[in-house]
């Protein structure tokens, strides 16, 4: 055996470790005027996006809270970085393979809602400020 | 010789390599894996003598029958049920659960009681509140103690005269709790209700005996206690059962059929509509013999040891928390932990990484993990072949997790 470290490194890629424990977007928004929560059936992680919208609808900044994962974790940091200063509708266009680009992972099935899990909440809190 | 020694050799699964590792299964909580007798009843089974059963009037239709009802005769000694009449089959827990919930809420009126706890799964719970939703009933649970067992001073004062149903797991699936069923019971007898008791847990690891525990009803799976998936266990006492209608209509549960009516089969077929799953039957009756050929007493003690030193080990582990009543109180085979700094999924998959297969999340039992203050745990659950060395690697495995992320 590999000593008592285990190392997961397919799964757990170095920007995941580092995401996790360093993620730069975690947080509250104050400012937020667009924000949605949802959880993750399998797990019960739970994840909250807070958008600042500007009028003419670009996001200026974008933070998130939420019990997740190191997968989900650093998912949403991802999202968060990769929507900061995009139109509403570029945001809504973020695909899940951008993520997957960033993150350098090897997810396995079992694990791909959590990182989706930010996006779908990321469409909700845009879908939300939308209609309002 | 040690149990997992003895039993080792029969488990060809436990040969599998997971990650360039040795295999270490522990989540038969989950469900567990399968001697070679079980496997091989079956497939005798499929190749010798499968037919319909109860009304093939060939050969093959008997033998398949036969082979079927014997495993009621099985199960009825291996709970201790006073008749065969007694043992419904199911297709497993949840349904079982969910079958005798249907069955009794169909006889609740607005304002009855239903009372259920804080530790049930989410399959002893979530029938409950279907069923009172429908029939205007109220739902009401017994919290714990922060011992992990029951608060049975709340029980009394949430048992009134109103109460019809009280729904409880008897070891529970997080913290491995054993609740103390025939106290619950006779509480339950002295305001008339019902007692449901979800032994999902207590199947595979305790000597059941239905009739000193006195309770209305008892369900299980088979595929938790070394059998197949695909087929539980619904008990119920004779009175009860009599009294009920069928929850389910179809094929075999009738005697006679018009257009407008029907007369109802006897026990226990009036709960067993359709085909039912016959392989799996003759695979329980497997799973059976070779737990009793182990001693379910013997199986017991092996799950208490391994248990105990799962609990002991990671109680000494720095930032590990492990949840439930302490090691020196009788539970099931179940050690529920937490690692701190990391998520329980997280903990799964790095332990995965070495081949260590536990269960993580919320066990189907998000009011408890509420109650806990955690979105899930990680739980690590034992079976007869589980050996105290593989024990020990995942107790120096969890110590080595808080710098692997």
């Amino acid at each position: 055996m590999s000593g008592t470290t285990p190392s997961a490194s397919g799964l757990y890629s170095d920007v995941i470790r580092d995401r996790w424990r360093r993620p730069r977007h975690r947080g509250e928004l104050p400012g937020a005027n667009a924000v949605a929560e949802d959880v993750n059936p399998l797990c019960g992680d739970r994840v909250r996006m807070m958008l600042a919208v500007a009028p003419e609808g670009r996001i200026t900044e974008a933070r998130f809270v939420g019990d997740s994962c190191a997968i989900c974790t650093a998912s949403a940091d991802v999202v968060a970085d990769l929507i900061a200063g995009r139109s509403r509708g570029e945001a809504a266009a973020l695909d899940v393979g951008e993520v997957l680009a960033v993150l350098q992972a090897e997810i396995r099935p079992t694990r791909m809602r959590c990182v989706t899990l930010p996006l779908s909440v990321l469409a909700k809190a845009l879908d939300g400020s939308a209609k309002r | 010789m040690r149990l997992d020694e003895l039993t080792r050799p029969d488990f060809p699964i436990l040969q599998r390599i997971v990650n360039g590792r040795p295999l270490v299964y522990f989540d038969s909580g989950a469900s567990s894996q399968k001697p070679r007798a079980v496997l091989e009843a079956m497939n005798r089974y499929y190749e010798r003598s499968h037919a319909n059963v109860h009304r093939s009037i060939h050969t093959l239709g008997e033998e398949a029958t036969e082979l079927y009802e014997l495993a009621r005769d099985a199960v009825q000694r291996f709970i201790g049920a006073p008749s065969r009449e007694e043992v419904v089959f199911t297709r497993g827990t949840t349904d079982g659960l969910g079958l005798i919930a249907e069955t009794i809420g169909r006889t609740l009126g607005r304002g009855d009681e239903i009372v259920v706890t804080e530790l049930e799964h989410h399959s002893n719970l979530i029938p409950w509140q279907l069923v009172a939703k429908d029939r205007g009933a109220l739902l009401k649970a017994v919290p714990i103690l922060a011992d992990g067992t029951l608060d049975l001073t709340a029980l009394d004062r949430l048992l009134t005269a109103r109460t019809r149903v009280v729904a409880f797991a008897h070891v529970s699936n997080v913290l491995g709790t054993i609740t103390p069923v025939t106290e619950i019971v006779r509480r339950a007898r002295a305001v008339n209700a019902l007692t449901v008791v979800d032994g999902a847990q207590a199947a595979p690891h305790l000597r059941l005996d239905v009739s000193a525990l006195e309770c209305d009803f008892y369900v299980f799976s088979a595929h938790k206690m070394l059998g197949p998936t695909g087929i539980g266990v619904l008990y119920g006492r004779r009175a009860v059962l009599d009294s009920l209608e069928p929850g389910r209509g179809g094929s075999e549960m009738i005697k006679e059929v018009w257009i407008d009516h029907a007369q109802w089969n006897d026990l226990p077929w009036r709960f067993e509509p359709g085909t039912p799953p016959i392989a799996e039957a003759v695979g329980l009756t497997a799973a059976i013999e070779y737990l009793e050929k182990l001693g379910l007493e013997r199986v017991t003690e092996h799950e208490r040891a391994l248990t105990r030193q799962t609990h002991e080990g990671l109680a000494r582990i720095p930032g590990v928390t492990v949840y439930g009543p302490p090691p020196e109180v009788e539970r099931g085979a179940v050690v529920s932990f937490a690692v701190a700094g990391l998520h329980p999924h997280d903990v799964a998959a790095l332990l995965d990484a070495e081949g260590i297969a536990v269960r993580a999340g919320h066990h189907c039992a998000m009011p408890l993990m509420r109650r806990l203050g955690v979105v899930g745990t990680s739980r690590a659950t034992f079976s007869v072949f589980n050996s105290p060395d593989e024990v020990g690697l995942l107790l120096t495995t969890v110590a080595g997790l808080r710098s692997a992320l």
